[in-house]
C-alpha cells in the first residue's frame, strides 16, 4: 500500500505561464520514457524479480518515480495556468486544449496517449533491467 | 524565504538524502556506516515534520490529528506552488 505526503519532492514555483514549453514537458509526464511509464514499469516488474532485495529496490524506485510524476504534473499545470485564448492559439496549445482544456492528461509531446505498450514486463531479470536502462538511463 | 518555506526546504533536503540512502541500503543491508547516516537524518526529519505539522499543516495523514477543522483537508495543494 501507499501513503501520501503533502509536499513536492522539490518545489515548483513558476511565475510565467508558457504553453509552448508545457507541450514539450508533458512527454516527461505521460510519454514513453516519462515518469508514469517509469513508475508503472518498476512497480509491475518487481513481482517477478527473483532477488528480494532488488524487488524491494524496485518498489522504492517506483515510489520515487511517482513523486517525480507529481513534480512534472505541477510544472505542466503551472505552465498552463492563466493562459489567454490568444496565447493558447498562438502557442499551438489549441490542439491539446480542445480535448483537455488545462487539465493535465498523460500523453507524449506528439499527442500519443499514455499506454502500457510504452514499457515492457517480461518476467526475466536481465530483459527487464535492460528495458529499464533503455527507458530511464537515457533521459531521467 | 520565510520560516515555512525554509522548513519545507530542509524537510525536502533531508528526505531526498534519506530516499537515496534507502536505495543504497536496499542492496547493501549490512553497511552499518550507511545505516548510521540513515538513522541520524531520519531522526532530524521526523522531528522537523512534527514541528512543521504542529505550526502549519500536516504533511502526512498520520500527523493530521484535528479538533475544530480537518487539518489534512485544509493544507494547501502542493502542485499549486507559491506563485499562483
Amino acid at each position: 500500500m501507499w501513503s501520501y505526503e503533502k509536499r513536492l519532492q522539490f518545489p515548483v514555483n513558476i511565475k510565467e505561464p508558457n504553453a509552448k514549453l508545457a507541450q514539450v514537458i508533458i512527454s516527461q509526464f505521460g510519454g514513453p520514457d516519462g515518469e508514469l511509464a517509469a513508475s508503472m514499469r518498476y512497480l509491475s516488474q518487481r513481482y517477478s524479480m527473483p532477488y528480494k532485495e532488488v524487488a524491494g529496490l524496485l518498489t522504492d524506485i517506483g515510489t520515487e518515480e511517482l513523486a517525480h510524476l507529481e513534480m512534472i504534473g505541477a510544472i505542466v499545470h503551472q505552465l498552463t495556468r492563466n493562459l489567454s485564448m490568444e496565447e493558447i492559439e498562438k502557442s499551438g496549445f489549441d490542439k491539446y486544449y480542445v480535448d483537455h482544456t488545462v487539465g493535465v492528461w498523460p500523453q507524449a509531446a506528439g499527442g500519443i496517449p499514455f499506454n502500457a505498450c510504452e514499457f515492457q514486463v517480461k518476467g526475466d531479470i536481465i530483459t527487464d533491467l535492460v528495458e529499464d536502462m533503455a527507458a530511464d538511463g537515457t533521459t531521467a | 524565504m520565510n520560516n515555512k518555506e525554509q522548513m519545507l526546504r530542509d524537510i525536502g533536503i533531508l528526505d531526498f538524502t534519506l530516499i537515496e540512502l534507502a536505495l543504497y541500503l536496499d542492496t547493501h543491508p549490512y553497511d552499518t556506516n550507511a545505516m548510521e547516516y540513515y538513522n541520524h537524518y531520519n531522526r532530524i526529519k521526523t522531528q522537523l515534520e512534527r514541528e512543521f505539522s504542529r505550526i502549519y499543516y500536516p504533511l502526512k495523514l498520520s500527523l493530521a490529528e484535528s479538533n475544530q477543522e480537518w487539518r489534512w483537508g485544509a493544507a494547501p495543494l502542493p502542485w499549486e506552488g507559491v506563485c499562483g
